[in-house]
């Protein structure tokens, strides 16, 4: 890319993706920005117009919204931090040589070829059911109360099940990172008489951080946005306290049918993602540098 | 300090007898080179001293301590890895430091002991910058200053100069040469290069499938090999041996002369020269001598003999018999 025409030529052929891409990202958001500011109810057509902020006014002053906003932030950071914490803790497990290594990694990452929705449905009729569940039958053969999950701690119990599904993505990451240190490495530190312990701080955590912050930007975006989970479970109860933002805009959207209010929540939703992201890599983004 | 002892030091890898039993004994302050051919057990042995690897059977006794089932910090030693195994993410002074640490030396003695290493090792305008910044002679030499400050009885090194390009790795030789000449600490050095070898050792240990062929120093090595495999391995050009009549007449079953105990112009040895390589200061001949096979003849100086030139050969100097078995006589 040294000459003027090379680069222009460089340019001109990237040139289609980037249109297509810009086009796919500024249409939907430009058509979210317009309803945003309008008033569109689909069980009152005939009533349109302008309506300024209102619908952001309204999104805000319900009384769901902050909570909401916290329980899409404490499902991102309750998953982050047990998908990385047990990630890290499994995959140095796995990478212990062991017959059947193979088949052993194959179980490990199985949850993640399993749909959302189908996901939560086991969960919730198969561990979480007070009749039927595994732990609650756990529970009475110690002669326990069945725990009400999804009753008590939806928000823990939404947070338990993500966490589940996306707990084979963090352990594969990490254990590739894993794999990619050199023994001569950790032999080094041992003849330097580290510890196992030590090892693991100064040497297996450091090369792993690329990684880690990897797996924490990659599994923020898609997050953000968990809603199956939700919907198939808990469905934002009992009463709103496991309502996240995008559960809280399906609701505008679906059940009111009020498109406006729904468009405004999106606004916001992407405001969201932008600080959050902003502050991710201000955190971490110099551990993808080299 | 260093008196390294092993007694019938056996590892196997499961039905794979690498190294069959290894009797062996360095003495204080030696430098010891192990040299042999890929493959022939000379890291593995390195590695069992060093503890990163069990030992099948036998006795390692370091300083006159059993340290057969110790761990490897337990056993005072140090080692610089081909790889050089620096930590990418510390600073050179944190990589330097990282033994001393893991030790629990205090702060200030850690700062004394890192300077001290880094003047030796003109490491001293490094210090603050990462291994990844670093060229592969600086690279070599942090991994030599991780291994000096903690004062180990005994340095391993692990064919540290392979990663070296060749202006490099002389450089470097020296330098090794003389860390061990004001230290006087036991080094044991494994290496395929027998120019390695030859220049830097006390003592050296010729292996080949996991025995010892033989051990001994530089030159004795070069001039009374013990066996055909030591006399092939030491000394470049490889000795030619010669089989059958000739051999007879030295009442010998193989003979083997050294290409440079081999003289141009006069003799009983008549050849075609095959191919010549001149240096300038020695020229390589590969001479099909009648009835004998080829051979390889170093001279010294410019001879002017080219591919397809008859020449006659004389032996001068010492010829090595061996007998049936391939051992010296």
């Amino acid at each position: 890319m040294s000459t003027q025409s090379s680069r222009l030529a460089a340019r001109a052929m990237v040139a289609p993706s980037v249109v297509l891409l810009l086009i796919w990202m500024i249409v939907p958001l430009a058509m979210t920005l317009y309803y945003s500011f309008r008033l569109y109810r689909l069980l009152s057509p005939d009533r349109t117009g302008w309506v300024g902020f209102n619908n952001y006014l309204w999104f805000i002053n319900s009384p769901d919204f902050w909570l909401a906003l916290f329980n899409t932030l404490a499902l991102v950071g309750g998953v982050l931090i047990i998908t990385v914490v047990l990630g890290i803790l499994i995959a140095l497990l796995i990478d212990q040589p062991v017959k059947g290594q193979g088949f052993l990694r194959i179980l490990v990452i199985a949850p993640f070829f399993v749909m959302p929705p189908v996901a939560a449905s086991i969960w919730e009729n198969l561990f979480l059911h007070p009749q039927n569940g595994l732990f609650s039958a756990v529970a009475r053969s110690f002669g326990a109360q069945p725990i009400l999950f999804l009753e008590n701690y939806p928000m823990l119990s939404v947070i338990g099940i993500v966490s589940w599904e996306w707990l084979p993505f963090a352990t594969l990451i990490l254990l590739t990172a894993l794999q990619s240190l050199s023994s001569e490495q950790l032999e080094a530190a041992e003849m330097d008489g580290a510890s196992a312990f030590s090892r693991f701080r100064y040497i297996i955590l450091p090369h792993m951080t690329r990684a880690i912050t990897v797996v924490i930007l990659i599994q923020t975006i898609f997050l953000l946005g968990i809603f199956g989970e939700i919907f198939t479970t808990t469905q934002g109860g009992p009463g709103s306290a496991s309502t996240t933002l995008p559960y809280m805009i399906f609701k505008q959207a679906i059940a009111a049918k009020d498109i406006g209010r729904a468009a405004a929540g999106g606004i916001i939703a992407v405001i969201l993602a932008n600080i959050v992201a902003y502050f991710l890599m201000r955190g971490l983004g110099r551990n993808l540098e080299n | 300090m260093g008196k390294i002892q092993l007694t019938k030091v056996r590892k196997s890898f499961g039905e794979v007898d690498v190294i069959p039993g290894i009797d062996l004994t360095i003495e204080d302050g030696e430098f010891v080179v192990f040299v042999g051919p890929s493959g022939c057990g000379k890291s593995t042995l390195l590695r069992l001293i060093a503890g990163l690897e069990d030992t099948t059977s036998g006795v390692i006794d370091i300083d006159g301590k059993d340290a057969t089932n110790l761990p490897p910090a337990k056993r005072g030693l140090a080692m610089v890895f081909q790889s050089y195994a620096l930590y990418p993410h510390m600073t050179v002074r944190k990589n330097i430091a990282f033994p001393l640490k893991m030790a629990g030396m205090d702060q200030a003695e850690q700062e004394k002991r890192v300077e001290r290493a880094a003047k030796v090792l003109n490491l001293s305008n490094y210090l603050d910058r990462r291994p990844g910044q670093l060229s592969g002679g600086q690279r070599q030499r942090v991994a030599i200053g991780r291994a000096i400050v903690r004062e180990p009885a005994a340095f391993l090194f692990d064919e540290p100069l392979s990663n070296l390009d060749a202006a490099l790795r002389v450089g470097m030789r020296q330098e090794i040469s003389e860390l061990h000449q004001s230290l006087k600490t036991t080094m044991i050095y494994v290496t395929h290069d027998q120019v390695e070898a030859m220049t830097m050792a006390d003592k050296i240990v010729v292996l080949n499938a996991g025995r010892i062929e033989q051990v001994g120093a530089p030159l004795e090595l070069y001039n009374h090999p013990k066996n055909l495999f030591v006399a092939g391995f030491i000394g470049s050009p490889k000795m030619n041996f010669i089989e059958g009549a000739e051999a007879a007449k030295h009442s010998a079953h193989t003979i083997g002369i050294r290409p440079e105990h081999i003289t141009v112009g006069d003799g009983p040895w008549e050849g075609v020269v095959g191919l010549s390589e001149h240096l300038g200061s020695d020229s390589f001949l590969k001479v099909a001598v009648d009835g004998i096979g080829t051979l390889t003849v170093r001279a010294p100086g410019e001879i002017h003999a080219h591919h397809g030139d008859r020449v006659r050969l004389a032996p001068a100097g010492k010829v090595h018999r061996f007998d049936a078995n391939g051992l010296a006589i």
